[in-house]
């Protein structure tokens, strides 16, 4: 399964690298990192139809994770990639906005990695 | 009133005088009938000397018990005005402390608000080193545990790359560890009183952190907003001698209005419009220039006399104190020996520029 980390923080990347260090081993899940949603978006452009899942953060300098999104679901429409939102804040607020704008789930950091292993694991 | 309080004394004067030259009349008149005796006739006594010496010695009384009570009336009216202007003044002072006691308190809930926007945006800068923090301890714990296995299965070389693994992830535990301590800190500054001592501080590094303090703060109220910032830092300001958490306070006000400004230019043209902020700092040759430009709705002609002004705001009700640009001008001229300035132009762009002395080495 390919897939897609939008976040600012770069060590996300090696983050997830070491607590996927199994499953990217074995070949389960592949992932693609990008650093803002700008270029989360030129990625989509060129290679959208192998990315699955696209977990995106919110707080991002220029366009948020809210607009990357509206984008994602307005322009990437067959198959369109489930999208899952993280954030720093955890409010319901930020939660019922990602789910109006069709985000198909919400993670809060610090990021569990269990529940979010578990929530992969059952995509697949 | 004075002319009736002054008739009686009038009126017994008038008759006085009246009696005096009267009596001198008669007196005259009688002096042909008899020029060697000096007694007087009988039928005029009421005007002999001995009767206008008493007339003299009566009004002389009257006029002393006249003055007396008129005194009597002015120390009255004197002790009567002064404890009018006594509780006025007292009035006046009351007033003064409570008008003293609401810019105090006026200036707090200043600080409050910038102190509330920093929370918010704080709130979301420690979660994520304490999102670094966690995780790699967990992974570094979980990687001990597959190091005991490859020494177990006898494998070194795997062994040793996971070691470097661990010493990785320990690097980012402590980076993040201490970003989430400057953070804190950062915060004890702002909520503290300032104690005004000056400490030899990077310009810049105080920059960049009251910016994204600002603009994380910004984004926790208003989920609407978003803007761009660019920093254009020079490398060589060096160590300036500020009072960090009052200059950082000024940084925080003039960011926090940039990002207002094209927040407010955004709403009104939402198709084709990049809300940016941008930071410069310059080093000249005894002072550091930093420049806040943003690309908002500028400032009216009308107003820009006004801005440093107590008070003066031209945010709606509810959003704003009005001592931002005033206290921030404060901390500048007076308490740094620096300049605020603003070039503006409406609904181009605002750039506020100010100047720090670079005090001479000892």
């Amino acid at each position: 399964m390919k897939i897609l980390v939008v976040d600012d923080e770069r060590d996300i990347q090696q983050l997830f690298e070491q607590r996927f260090r199994k499953e990217i081993k074995n070949g389960e899940f592949e992932f693609v990192f990008t650093f803002s949603a700008p270029e989360a978006i030129q990625y989509l452009n060129r290679i959208q139809h192998e990315v699955v899942l696209i977990l995106s953060d919110i707080n991002m300098p220029g366009m948020s994770g809210f607009e990357l999104l509206s984008e994602i679901k307005k322009k990437f429409k067959t198959p369109p990639p489930i999208v899952m939102m993280i954030t720093a804040y955890g409010d319901d607020e930020k939660h019922r906005q990602a789910i109006e704008l069709g985000a198909d789930d919400f993670l809060t950091k610090p990021l569990d990695f269990h529940i979010l292993k578990t929530k992969l694991k059952s995509l697949e | 009133m004075a002319i009736e309080k002054d008739m009686p004394l009038k009126s017994i004067l008038f008759f006085f005088t009246f009696l005096i030259i009267s009596g001198c009349g008669q007196s005259e008149q009688q002096m042909p009938l008899s020029q060697n005796t000096t007694e007087f006739s009988s039928s005029s006594g009421w005007l002999s000397w001995w009767a206008v010496l008493a007339y003299f010695l009566i009004f002389a009384g009257l006029l002393r018990l006249w003055v007396r009570v008129r005194s009597r009336r002015l120390l009255i009216e004197n002790a009567r005005l002064e404890q009018k202007l006594n509780e006025r003044t007292e009035a006046l002072s009351t007033a003064l402390d409570s008008l003293r006691q609401a810019q105090s308190q006026l200036i707090q809930a200043e600080k409050m608000a910038s102190l509330g926007e920093l929370t918010a945006g704080i709130a979301h800068e420690i979660q994520n080193p304490l999102n670094f923090v966690n995780n790699f301890s967990e992974i570094n714990t979980e990687l001990i545990g597959d190091i005991n296995k490859c020494l177990e299965e006898g494998n070194i070389s795997e062994a040793r790359n996971l070691l470097k693994d661990i010493e990785l992830n320990m690097g980012k535990i402590t980076f993040h560890g201490k970003r989430a301590d400057t953070i804190v800190k950062g915060m004890l500054l702002h909520s503290r009183a300032s104690s005004g001592q000056k400490t030899p501080t990077v310009l810049n590094d105080l920059a960049d952190e009251y910016l994204r303090l600002s603009y994380h703060g910004l984004r926790a109220k208003d989920k609407s907003f978003n803007a761009r910032f660019v920093m254009d830092f020079d490398e060589k300001t060096g160590d300036l001698m500020l009072v960090q958490q009052d200059i950082g306070r000024v940084f925080l006000n003039l960011f926090n209005n940039a990002f207002y400004a094209v927040t407010e230019k955004k709403k009104r043209m939402p198709e084709g419009y990049e809300p940016t902020v941008t930071v410069t700092t310059k080093r000249k040759k005894d002072s550091v220039e930093i420049r806040i430009r943003d690309n908002g709705q500028g400032i009216p002609k009308k107003v820009i006399a006004k801005i440093y002004q107590p008070f003066f705001t031209t945010k709606p009700a509810g959003q704003g104190t009005g001592l931002g640009l005033s206290l921030s001008y404060d901390i500048v001229t007076k308490d740094h020996g620096g300049k605020i300035d603003v070039i503006t132009k409406e609904n181009e762009f605002t750039e506020f520029i100010v100047e720090l002395p670079v005090l001479p080495a000892e």
